[in-house]
């Protein structure tokens, strides 16, 4: 892949988003929240690459950050009356403050303890919020982005609002984080990946580059939740554990390394219920079947990745072309 | 006085479960080096099994025999299947170090939608073999009944033997040794793969175990033992995965404070502490209670 | 009677030629000291003869059998026992247990313990230390330990690579006096891969020298000893 000088890549970015805008005029409404879900996945999968990809460490359970993010920006939109950009401030900032935490755990130990952590806090934090009041319960809080602006006209509906503020908003960060990951701190997550002691060894400081992947990724994903918790609800049902495990899904599928591949993942992710639901309808269109069926597909995706190509299609393309070439 | 008793009796039984979890887990970990998430799984999958035999024939014993027949045969199939060609294709890169982890938890969501394609969301209920009312203690009655005890008991079984399996016997000698070093016990002669399979076949079987002993006491859905499998990890890693004595602990320990945590302070605080618990303990004990002193590295 | 016979043995690392085209035999009942530099190939060499790693083309066969391709565990049925580089001892686990481990594939409890019987009679030090946990062992009692546990299986063919990797010059002393012992004594075909080309030549009766995966020279131990033209190739300067 060749990388863009960042001018370059801005003009890139600006010139897909507005391509965006474009097509969202033109598109259902269904299409239209798909999209913004689209989105809001590619940045929730670009955290996972940041810390798995790039750093390294695993966290099966990132849905938790998502719901902390969401929540964050609900209180602090309910209880505090933030303007609701601010709050997207806040859901970084909070989830942040727990993926330093985390990190900081993380740093102690090896592959599958964080894993089962992560995992633990992704089970336990719907739960939680269903006994505390002030976070809602079942029902949840309230976050509301408001009404699009007057001058858009009438015929600009709520979901075309979403679409373009989480649009916006994950083309931002992606940007940004594209600028992170092709930096030096980007280099040294590399390097600290394939070998941690010569990392230390060339001056890398593991432990605190680890702890501030984590940290990063917490951040991004929170502010993915606030999305999420725009265009669904902030409640404990919109973070179910298998949103974790889609994430996973997700990045696995794009190539753990490929940032660009984040949206393809989430792409293939938003499609595959609509194909479930499809074969739904014709295997009978049971409730049992059209409820499971989207986890059944994923989670077969899933395995079939992680057998065959773990590190992505991209990975696995190169060496078919190597073992080619040697005969 | 009383209180306190009755709460510690639970403590136990509750204490029992997790250990059982627990040493699936760190049986499944020293087999094989794989953290299996799908545990939990597995053993839903067992428990529907018991609930259609229960359902069928009303005797709770052939149940959990069934049960525990499918999970070691599930155990096996799983490692035999899906573990050996993962370790086949592996190679390098950031995923392919954590891909059985990642597998297993794939295999946790195809198995609980298989289970919820089957069987619906729905939530049922097994009933239990024995009374649940408490014991009379002094004229007055103990939240601890005949079921509790059958638990515990039963619990106790399973880790007897299997403490006898692995301190005792030559098998238990394979396993160990294929755990920490398999290399070398392939070039002993120990025929590894199959060895690898039976840690596999002891973990589901103890897992499904686990499953249907503590369902009649609850609700069960294809969701119910996740948090099961929550506390089961945490236990494993309180008591240090390498040891099972540990796990048999760490469960324990962990039981007793829930129910003392749900008895004294709230429900609700449980899954909090327990999680503060499990960070703690990363973090000051990173070998666990018991575990030797080598640190964690892999 | 020649024991093992490697023909033509190419075996690659990914894109790295390992050993490229090796010939040579192995005669029943003698050392044979296999030396080079680093990088000659010579650990390679012996995780092929065991079943660790696949060839890329070759032959290898003992007793006129084929051993290429097979599993480490059914090779030790067969009579091969491969002490390998380092690390050959598990330290979670006793000694005692580590011994056992070399006799568990033969469920038969009672030949094991002769064996390991036979084991502490040649190594005294490890019978002091039964039960302690082998991470309490020095890095020459590990090396016996090691040696014991391939013992205890009763090989025919004996493959030990750098056995004296890390050790004093008095324990080395002491392990190949025991290797000299198993060859004199119980008739064992040794294959013995050392950096220590002079100590190795001394007990050896055959000499193979391998340099960057090639075969530079194979025969006498004591003429390869003596010849000055050949010390370049195996002292690697």
């Amino acid at each position: 892949m060749h990388k863009l000088s960042t001018k370059k890549a801005f003009i890139a970015y600006a010139l897909f988003g507005w391509a965006l805008v474009l097509v969202a005029d033109r598109v259902s409404e269904l299409r239209v929240y798909q999209g913004a879900t689209i989105a809001i996945l590619t940045l929730a999968i670009a955290s996972i690459i940041l810390l798995t990809g790039y750093s390294g460490q695993v966290s099966l359970g990132h849905g938790a950050f998502l719901a902390i993010g969401a929540y964050g920006a609900a209180i602090a939109q309910s209880y505090w009356g933030s303007p609701f950009w601010f709050t997207f401030l806040i859901a970084i900032l909070v989830s942040a403050a727990f993926g330093f935490i985390l990190g900081f755990a993380a740093g102690r130990l090896s592959g599958p303890y964080i894993a089962g952590t992560t995992l633990a806090l992704a089970v336990g934090l719907p739960t939680l919020a269903n006994q505390f009041a002030f976070l809602g319960g079942e029902t949840g809080l309230v976050y509301d982005a408001g009404s699009p602006p007057a001058r858009f006209g009438e015929e600009f509906t709520l979901y075309k609002w979403f679409f373009w503020i989480a649009a916006l908003v994950v083309l931002i960060s992606i940007f940004l984080l594209r600028n992170l990951l092709n930096s030096r701190f980007g280099r040294n997550w590399k390097a600290l990946r394939a070998n941690p002691t010569a990392a230390a060894l060339a001056g890398v400081n593991v432990a605190s580059s680890k702890i501030l992947a984590f940290t990063i990724s917490a951040g991004v994903a929170g502010l993915a939740g606030a999305l999420l918790g725009m265009i669904s609800i902030v409640a404990p049902s919109a973070f179910p554990l298998s949103l974790s495990f889609t994430i996973i899904t997700g990045a696995v599928l794009a190539g753990v390394t490929s940032l660009l591949g984040s949206m393809l993942g989430a792409v293939v992710l938003v499609v595959v219920p609509e194909i479930a639901d499809a074969i739904a309808h014709r295997l009978g269109d049971s409730e049992k079947i059209s409820t499971n069926l989207p986890g059944f597909i994923v989670s077969a995706l899933l395995i079939l990745t992680v057998l065959f190509s773990p590190n992505g299609p991209a990975e696995a393309m190169r060496k078919r072309r190597e073992a080619h070439a040697k005969h | 006085m009383r209180e306190l008793i009755g709460t510690l009796l639970i403590g136990i039984t509750l204490g029992s479960i997790y250990s059982l979890m627990a040493l699936a887990l760190v049986l499944v970990w020293r087999s094989t080096r794989v953290i299996n998430f799908a545990q939990a799984g597995q053993a839903i999958l067992t428990t529907y099994i018991a609930y259609e035999i229960i359902n069928r024939t009303g005797v709770f014993w052939l149940a959990i025999l069934f049960a525990v027949v499918a999970g070691a045969l599930l155990g096996a199939g799983i490692e035999y299947f899906l573990m050996r060609t993962l370790f086949r294709h592996a190679d390098e890169g950031p995923v392919a170090a954590i891909a059985p982890v990642i597998a297993t938890l794939g295999l946790l969501g195809i198995i609980r939608s298989v289970v919820g394609m089957i069987w619906g969301n729905e939530f049922r209920s097994i009933a239990p073999p024995v009374s649940t009312t408490g014991f009379v203690f002094n004229g007055q009655p103990l939240p601890f009944s005949m079921l509790n005890l059958v638990v515990i008991i039963g619990a106790a079984i399973v880790m007897i033997i299997f403490s006898f399996i692995f301190q005792k016997t030559d098998l238990g000698l394979s396993l160990r040794a294929s755990a920490f070093q398999p290399e070398i016990a392939r070039l002993a002669g120990i025929r590894v793969g199959p060895i690898r399979t039976i840690g596999w076949v002891f973990a589901g079987a103890a897992g499904a175990f686990a499953g249907v002993l503590v369902t009649p006491n609850d609700i069960l859905s294809p969701n119910s033992l996740d948090v099961l499998l929550v506390f089961g990890f945490v236990a494993a890693v309180i008591g240090g995965l390498e040891s099972l004595p540990g796990a048999v602990v760490g469960g324990l320990a962990l039981g007793i404070g829930v129910a003392l945590i749900t008895n004294y302070i709230s429900t609700v605080l449980v899954f909090p502490s327990v999680f503060i618990v499990l960070i703690l303990s990363l973090i000051l004990r990173p070998n666990g209670l018991i575990g030797s002193k080598r640190v964690r590295i892999a | 009677m020649s024991s093992l016979l490697v023909s033509n043995l190419t075996v690659d690392h990914g894109a790295i030629r390992a050993l490229s085209n090796v010939s040579f035999e192995v005669k029943q009942g003698e050392i044979t000291a296999i030396i080079g530099a680093n990088g000659a190939g010579k650990t390679t060499l012996l995780r092929t003869l065991s079943g660790l790693k696949s060839p890329s083309n070759g032959t290898v066969t003992w007793r006129e059998r084929n051993i290429l391709n097979k599993k480490p565990e059914d090779l030790v049925r067969l009579g091969i026992s491969h002490v390998s580089e380092g690390k050959s001892v598990i330290p979670e686990l006793s000694v005692h247990e580590n011994l056992l481990m070399g006799g568990l594939w033969r469920r038969n409890r009672s030949d094991t313990n002769k064996a390991i019987a036979e084991a502490v009679e040649l190594f005294p030090r490890l019978g002091e230390r039964m039960e302690q946990s082998a991470n309490t062992l020095s890095g020459g009692e590990r090396q016996m330990l090691a040696i014991g546990r391939a013992l205890v299986s009763r090989p025919k063919l004996l493959l030990l690579d750098e056995p004296s990797l890390g050790l004093a010059p008095l324990i080395i002393e002491q392990i190949f006096t025991v290797v000299q012992r198993l060859r004199k004594d119980m008739g064992m075909t040794v294959v013995l891969v050392e950096q220590n080309a002079v100590s190795a030549l001394a007990v050896a009766d055959t000499g193979v020298i391998l340099n960057l995966g090639e075969l530079i020279a194979a025969g006498d131990a004591r003429y390869i000893l003596a010849d000055p033209a050949l010390k370049s190739a195996y002292l690697g300067f």
